[in-house]
């Protein structure tokens, strides 16, 4: 018996002998397949019996054949693993923005971050926070910082990662032998404005008590410090609010730069935008003396340049005759004597809305400012309210620095700070490091500091980690971070709360603080979510006026023989982002020169010594270099004559030279720190010209004038403004029709028939010259943005930038542009050719500056359109003129067809190409990409696209809610990060919306309204506060 | 057809030749073997357009940024080659469409390698528009073809695509024109043909020739249509190019005087281009007797006058931007004279307007060195003249703080040297393998403007008398 059961489906199975059924169970093919011509002869039954065609043989084949080649093309495999559990937060496609705070030591900045699918991919200003909602170039870019590839991933012992505990073990075991020996251990950090880092500091101080610590500003304000310590008691920066300021007397403090800790732009602009009745507008009154030319200079009505020691004498003067101070002698200079009577007559008009500054690095002369502030009682004078962002104290410093070259100080521990790079002493330094017992840099990114530390202990990026601050008296900020940490770092607090074993995780410890001394009974969670935090408090200031002012020893200043005037640059500032490129191919806002410093020299010295400035075969700049000698330190720079340099000095950028950490690409510059001896920034310098070949420059303008084009630059002084009607300083160029003068602007004179742009969104973008700083926040929020790529050195020399928005600077060539105009207008066309157009190209001594930000205009008749033989590039429904990646074949007519040389072409492919090495190339960098912005390929032109992409979630955010859009919320990158309130961004269909008040103004014009493109983007007129003109 | 010709024209055809001497004279440089010369030439083309194609495969591979160009100008050689060589295309549709409506016999020893000259410069010429392309794999998308992208369609608007249209058709009429004049020519080297090989060829080539008289009045009537057709050409091929430059708005390209100006230029440069070779080929394949300085003092002629309308047009921009009042237009102009581009400025006024003149002088233009020379020259001039047209204008327009300027990079120089070496290899492979002179048209003039039949006739005359 068969133990297997048999089910059977019908009654046939049962017989076992059925022909069908057997065949049918047996073969898997009833039919006969057609097989047998791939049989060999022996195996055919016969010739005829066979079912194979030549057709079928075929079929095989080729059946066969695109089988095995669509199985050989195998795409590209892109793993992308879903949510197990989703996070409630997150909707794919959605960004989340967390408000933060940026603080790295120099700058300090409240600030929003936009997140896609957890990713921090943009920087943007906080513009709830009351304060600090200022955020310039370095801090939008230092998004980019989070993604670079050289940080650190694990702490280091002698350049080896190793793992934390082996970390906390050494460096604790190695601390505690220093406290039983008693032996010096300095904390060398920069600014803590950290609340609760200050008792962690505290608590570290106390259970090694040989810890000492010290506060380390790279670019010291001891000066200030040390004026508004005698002063008021406090060791702080005194705050101005220059909104407020209707006379504005600055003795070489560059506000618009990173004087006092910066941030004194947007209130600035806002002072500098006419406002009132018709034919009664005021604006501030700026009146700068300065011997480099600086952005703040650049925007001042009156621009007086002077050596250092004449200014420092103009301010004796002026605070002799303001204080009624009469213990100095009568003054010898006509120059001198015009100035102080100019600014002192200035200051008796208007005390209260006057205000007096100054960068001058001597302790007498900020008190001296301090002193007329008070005498004039300013309205933006603000000593209540103290900064807290610098406390550094450069002697103390450089007794620690002395302590670790003679082995005093056995231990060290730097945090935030690259003493070896930025002190003037950091050759000598490094050594002594190598020779410490203990050194640990606390760092995100290799530097010249941990390149000599035994221990690097690596810490998260900002926007990995929790902190708190205070920059100011009752204002409190909190950080936190809005992506786990890429690697495995952690907070500098959190290691010294190991380090101390204090069993605490850092944010519970600032919760825990904050819950104590700062919250009252507010809400911790509200507080994380603005970012910042107000509270009722008063600074102690000291009431008692009496202070010392040594007025002999600026009315005695000598200048050197020649003076190297140290500044910082816009873009890299004190070069801790140097590894930014963003920031290394962001252009100089006023030499617009990129990837470099040099030495800023006036023309009349250039020639004096022998040195020059070329413009090669392609128009790029050359210089030659010189061998500037400090004392006994040398260096090598380039030069560049720079108009408006006072004669007699030269300026020279910080920032530069770093090697540590820094890709070999942005290895760029010298380091000028190097001879910042004594913490001063006015240095005796020798320049000796070097005979070798020259610097080869990467400036994204070449041509500094306007060549008296009225049409580009409009502008008056106020005077005129009040006085003369519209088309005395705005006029519109006319053109004859039939022997009439036409307007340009008329439909009469207009090939076109225009676009209906009534119904829907229509946007506009108006551009005040007058708010316009030039500080360049735009250029990178408008890069980070749009996944701008970086091109390099080589090939923004060869004039191939890749930013959508340029900030065009100007100089007169005349003393004023007004004059250019004429001079354009008025000559002969013979005198033109041969010398009046020659000598237009040539920028002025002292010239007038003026920045234009541009980028694509959006024509509504736009040269671009018609040109593109593909119809890549189109007139959009909002007054957009859009762009077709996709469809682009990249003959770059409309890029040669358009007037403002906007559009820009992708040269070559710049992403995953190690010919561009940048962010673009490395998995990590693409992070930072917006995945709302395709990344353009090689060979197709792009440009600015209104950020269409923006406008686009604005309305469908408005959709989904139900509801209309409120003027204010359609915001373009550059619009966004302008909080200077220059750059204004709306609807014009909205009658109410600023834009379309901006539009009917009497200082708008259009950009080159003559060659009738009917731009969407507008600018307002720049008036000058200056009566003669 | 009558055999009277008016005494004082002289003969077109020199020596004592027969029909079959003619036949002989043509078919002899294809029928016997290259000369040593010949392989030294075509090996310096080759290699040069080697070099070329090398120059194109890097471009295409790494992307336009091997080209010297920026920002601001967005072409510069690309562009200024384009034009050259369109322009020493334009002589060879003149000749052999314009001049056989106005029946000028002289035209007949040089239309077959002028309109050979057309189309292979007509070829170099349509190569740039492909490969100044960001994306030339792309390139079709130029085409009016139905799609899969929907309604999506080429912009009628642009110049670019004109210029498409242009080219294709001109490159198409030119060719068409050109085979049906060499049909019985290659039947007359076919009929000739020893080898096997070259019969079958050239049989395949002469599209079953006969002879018959049938043949010869469709060819006639064919002849005649296309010469209509391609006349217009002759006006607006060049003048749709010059529409990319007319209807842009850049001050020194935005410009109404361009079309005439560009027309008369191209055939300015097209003649010159004709001379620099049929004085080569006269020598080289002995043509000497049918190729005469009669000749090319006509066509010494035709460059003088061209040259001078140049030259007129050149004045009236300068006039016309001093009197629009325009800043910008004032300002390109003068640029263009003394800015930094003033040397190919003066090269292009020295080589068009000035060099020409001398051709008012007989024995100059009747002078065979000294037409070599200036046709060379005025090739030079021509190709400034699109230099100064192009980069000048762009690289100092509107806005000052886009101003830059432009230098070649190898790219571009080994793109152009390639295009010249492959002008020239086609040219020489022409010169070898086609019948050189359009000779069933010559042997229809022989009995009135050969040499000695003239004398004869002008003997029988005077003896009547």
């Amino acid at each position: 018996m068969p133990t297997e059961k048999i089910y059977w489906k019908n009654i046939k199975q049962l017989d076992q002998e059925d022909d069908i059924l057997h065949s049918l169970r047996d073969r898997e093919f009833p039919e006969k397949l057609p097989v047998d011509f791939f049989q060999s002869s022996d195996q055919k039954s016969s010739e005829d019996d066979s079912n194979t065609s030549r057709r079928d043989f075929l079929k095989y084949v080729g059946f066969g054949t695109s089988a095995v080649v669509l199985a050989a093309c195998d795409g590209p495999v892109i793993k992308s693993v879903p949510y197990v559990v989703k996070p409630e937060q997150i909707v794919p496609g959605n960004a989340n923005f967390y408000a933060t705070t940026y603080y790295d030591g120099y700058d300090f900045s409240n600030v929003l971050i936009k997140t896609r699918e957890g990713r921090p991919i943009k920087v943007e200003s906080n513009s709830d926070a009351p304060k600090f909602f200022q955020t310039n170039a370095r801090v939008h870019a230092s998004i980019l910082s989070l993604y670079d590839t050289k940080r650190f991933q694990l702490p280091q012992e002698n350049k080896q990662d190793i793992s934390w505990d082996d970390f906390y073990g050494k460096v604790r075991e190695r601390l505690q032998t220093l406290t039983q020996t008693q032996k010096r251990v300095a904390l060398i950090t920069n600014t803590v404005l950290s609340p609760s880092t200050k008792t962690i500091i505290e608590q570290l101080i106390e259970t090694f008590p040989v810890i000492e610590h010290h506060q380390y500003d790279t670019i010291s304000s001891d000066s200030v410090l040390d004026a508004f310590e005698t002063r008021y008691g406090i060791r702080a920066i005194p705050d101005y609010d220059f909104s407020q300021a209707e006379t504005i007397i600055s003795f070489d403090a560059d506000f618009l730069g990173d004087w006092q800790a910066g941030g004194y732009d947007s209130g600035y602009a806002k002072s500098r935008i006419p406002k009132g009745q018709d034919k009664a507008y005021k604006m501030s009154y700026h009146l700068q003396l300065e011997s480099n030319m600086t952005l703040t200079g650049a925007n001042a009505d009156h621009r007086i340049v002077l050596t250092p020691a004449k200014i420092k004498q103009v301010l004796a003067h002026v605070y002799s005759v303001v204080c009624e101070n009469s213990s100095i002698a009568s003054i010898t200079d006509g120059q001198i004597g015009g100035l102080v009577e100019k600014i002192t007559s200035k200051l008796s008009d208007d005390p209260v809305g006057s205000v007096v500054v100054t960068g001058i690095d001597h302790i007498d002369a900020q008190k001296m400012v301090l002193a007329i502030n008070e005498k004039l009682q300013s309205r933006s004078f603000k000593p209540q309210t103290p900064l807290f962002l610098r406390s550094g104290k450069s002697d103390t410093i450089d007794k620690v620095i002395e302590g670790i070259l003679s082995n005093e100080i056995s231990g060290v521990l730097f945090y935030g700070v690259n003493p070896v790079y930025s002190h003037f002493r950091g050759d000598e330094l490094a050594e002594a490091i190598k020779s410490l017992e203990l050194s640990v840099a606390f760092a995100t990114v290799p530097d010249e500091t941990t390149n000599v530390s035994e221990f690097v202990a690596a810490t998260s990026h900002y926007l990995e980690a929790w902190s708190d601050f205070n920059p100011t008296t009752g204002y409190y900020c909190v950080a936190q971070p809005v992506i786990k940490t890429i690697f495995h770092t952690k907070e500098w607090q959190q290691i010294l709360l190991d380090l101390i074993e204090a069993d605490i995780d850092h944010l519970n410890y600032i919760r825990r603080y904050w819950e104590v001394n700062i919250l009252e009974s507010n809400n911790w969670n509200q507080v994380v979510h603005d970012g910042y935090y107000t509270k009722e408090e008063n600074s102690q200031l000291t009431e008692d006026d009496g202070f010392e002012i040594n007025v002999q020893a600026l009315v005695d200043a000598q200048d050197y023989p020649f003076s190297l005037i140290l500044y910082t640059k816009t873009s890299l500032g004190d070069g801790s982002q140097a590894n930014n490129p963003w920031l290394q191919e962001m252009p100089d806002p006023i030499t617009r020169a990129s990837w470099d410093n040099y030495l800023t020299i006036s023309a009349t010295d250039a020639k004096r010594i022998g040195l020059e400035n070329k413009t090669n075969s392609f128009g790029a700049l050359d210089g030659s270099y010189a061998k500037i000698r400090v004392g006994y330190n040398e260096l090598e720079a380039p030069v560049l004559i720079q108009p408006g340099q006072a004669n007699g000095t030269v300026g020279l950028a910080l920032g530069y030279g770093r090697k540590e950490g820094v890709q070999d690409e942005m290895q760029v510059g010298v380091n000028a720190y190097r001879l910042l001896l004594d913490n001063q920034l006015v240095q005796s310098v020798e320049i000796i010209p070097l005979n070798k070949k020259l610097h080869e420059f990467a400036c994204i303008q070449l041509q500094n004038t306007v060549m008296g084009r009225g049409e580009i630059i409009k502008e008056t002084t106020l005077e005129y403004f009040n006085t003369k009607e519209k088309d005395y300083y705005n006029p519109v160029v006319h053109v004859s029709k039939n022997h009439i003068e036409t307007p340009v602007s008329s439909q009469e004179v207009d090939i076109w028939t225009s676009f209906d742009h009534s119904v829907g969104h229509f946007f506009n973008l108006s551009i005040d010259l007058n708010a316009c700083t030039g500080c360049g926040a735009c250029v990178i929020a408008c890069q980070a943005e749009n996944n701008v790529p970086v091109v390099g050195k080589r090939e923004v020399r060869r004039s191939r930038d890749m930013h959508w928005l340029r900030i065009d600077r100007y100089y007169s060539s005349e003393i004023t542009f007004e004059k250019d105009q004429h001079r354009a207008e008025d000559t002969s066309w013979f005198s033109k050719a041969y010398g009046t157009f020659r000598e237009l190209e040539v920028a002025a001594e002292n010239p007038q500056v003026v920045f234009q930000p541009v980028m694509c205009q959006h024509c509504n008749h736009a040269p671009c359109e018609t040109v593109c033989p593909v119809a890549a590039t189109t007139h959009g429904r909002q007054g957009q003129n859009q762009m077709a990646y996709n469809r682009c074949i990249g003959t770059r007519y409309c890029a040669n067809n358009c007037p403002y040389k906007v559009r820009r072409f992708n040269w070559f492919r710049y992403n995953k190409n190690s010919e561009f090495d940048y962010n673009m190339n490395n998995p990590l960098g693409r992070m930072v990409l917006n995945p709302d912005v395709v990344v353009r390929s090689r060979g197709v032109m792009e440009k600015c696209s209104f950020c269409i992409q923006r406008t686009q979630k604005t309305i469908l955010d408005a959709k989904i809610e139900g509801r209309t859009i409120r003027d204010g919320e359609f915001h373009t990158a550059c619009s966004k990060a302008c909080t200077s309130g220059a750059l204004v961004f709306g609807d014009a269909n909205d009658k109410d919306s600023e834009v379309a008040k901006l539009k009917e103004q009497k200082r708008r014009y259009y950009l080159l309204e003559s060659v009738g493109t009917k731009p969407n983007v507008m600018y307002q007129v720049k008036v000058r506060n200056t009566t003669v003109s | 057809m009558s055999h009277y010709e008016a005494p004082i024209r002289s003969p077109l055809i020199l020596g004592e030749k027969t029909y079959h001497d003619i036949t002989r004279d043509i078919a002899k440089p294809v029928e016997s073997k290259p000369s040593r010369q010949w392989w030294i030439v075509l090996t310096i083309a080759l290699l040069a357009f080697l070099w070329g194609v090398g120059c194109i495969i890097y471009t295409i591979g790494t992307g336009i940024g091997t080209w010297g160009l920026n920002k601001t100008i967005g072409w510069a050689w690309d562009i200024t080659n384009f034009v050259w060589w369109v322009g020493i295309g334009h002589a060879g549709t003149l000749i052999s469409a314009v001049l056989l409506l106005f029946r000028q016999r002289w035209r007949m020893a040089i239309n077959r390698s002028a309109e050979a000259m057309t189309i292979f410069s007509v070829i170099q010429a349509a190569l740039f528009p492909l490969i100044h392309m960001g994306r030339p794999w792309l390139g079709y998308w130029v085409l009016p073809i139905p799609n899969q992208f929907g309604s999506l369609w080429v912009n009628f608007n642009s110049p670019l695509l004109w210029d498409v249209f242009a080219i294709s058709t001109y490159l198409s009429v030119s060719l068409v024109f050109w085979w049906t004049g060499l049909l019985p020519d290659f039947a007359m080297i076919r009929d000739r043909a020893i080898k096997p090989f070259s019969k079958k060829i050239y049989s395949i080539v002469s599209f079953g020739w006969s002879g018959r008289a049938k043949d010869w009045q469709r060819f006639e009537e064919v002849s005649l249509v296309l010469a209509g057709l391609a006349t217009p050409l002759v006006l607006s091929v060049h003048t749709i190019v010059s529409f990319d430059f007319a209807t842009s708005v850049i001050p020194g390209w935005h410009t109404t005087i361009f079309p005439p100006y560009f027309v008369a230029g191209a055939i300015f440069s097209g003649f010159a281009m004709v001379q620099t070779l049929l004085i080569i080929m006269r020598k080289v394949s002995r043509l000497e007797d049918y190729i005469t300085v009669q000749h090319i003092e006509l066509m010494n002629i035709i460059i003088m006058i061209t040259g001078s309308i140049v030259g007129v047009a050149y004045i009236t921009e300068l006039f016309i931007a001093w009197y629009s009042g325009v800043e910008y237009e004032q300002y390109a102009f003068l640029n263009r004279m003394t800015g930094p581009y003033w040397w190919a400025y003066l090269a292009m006024m020295t080589c068009n307007v000035f060099s020409p003149q001398f051709m008012w002088f007989k024995k100059l233009r009747t002078s065979i060195i000294f037409s070599f020379i200036i046709s060379i020259v005025v090739n030079i001039g021509m190709w400034f003249e699109r230099f100064v047209i192009i980069v000048t204008s762009l690289h100092r327009d509107y806005l000052p703080s886009s101003w830059t300027m432009f230098s070649p990079t190898f790219v571009d120089i080994g793109i152009f040297i390639g295009t010249v070496g492959f002008f020239f290899l086609l040219f020489l492979m022409y010169a070898n393998k086609f019948p050189v002179i359009a000779q069933a048209e010559v042997k229809t003039i022989l009995k009135t403007s050969g040499e000695s039949f003239k004398r004869n006739r002008d003997i029988d005359l005077s003896d009547q008398k």
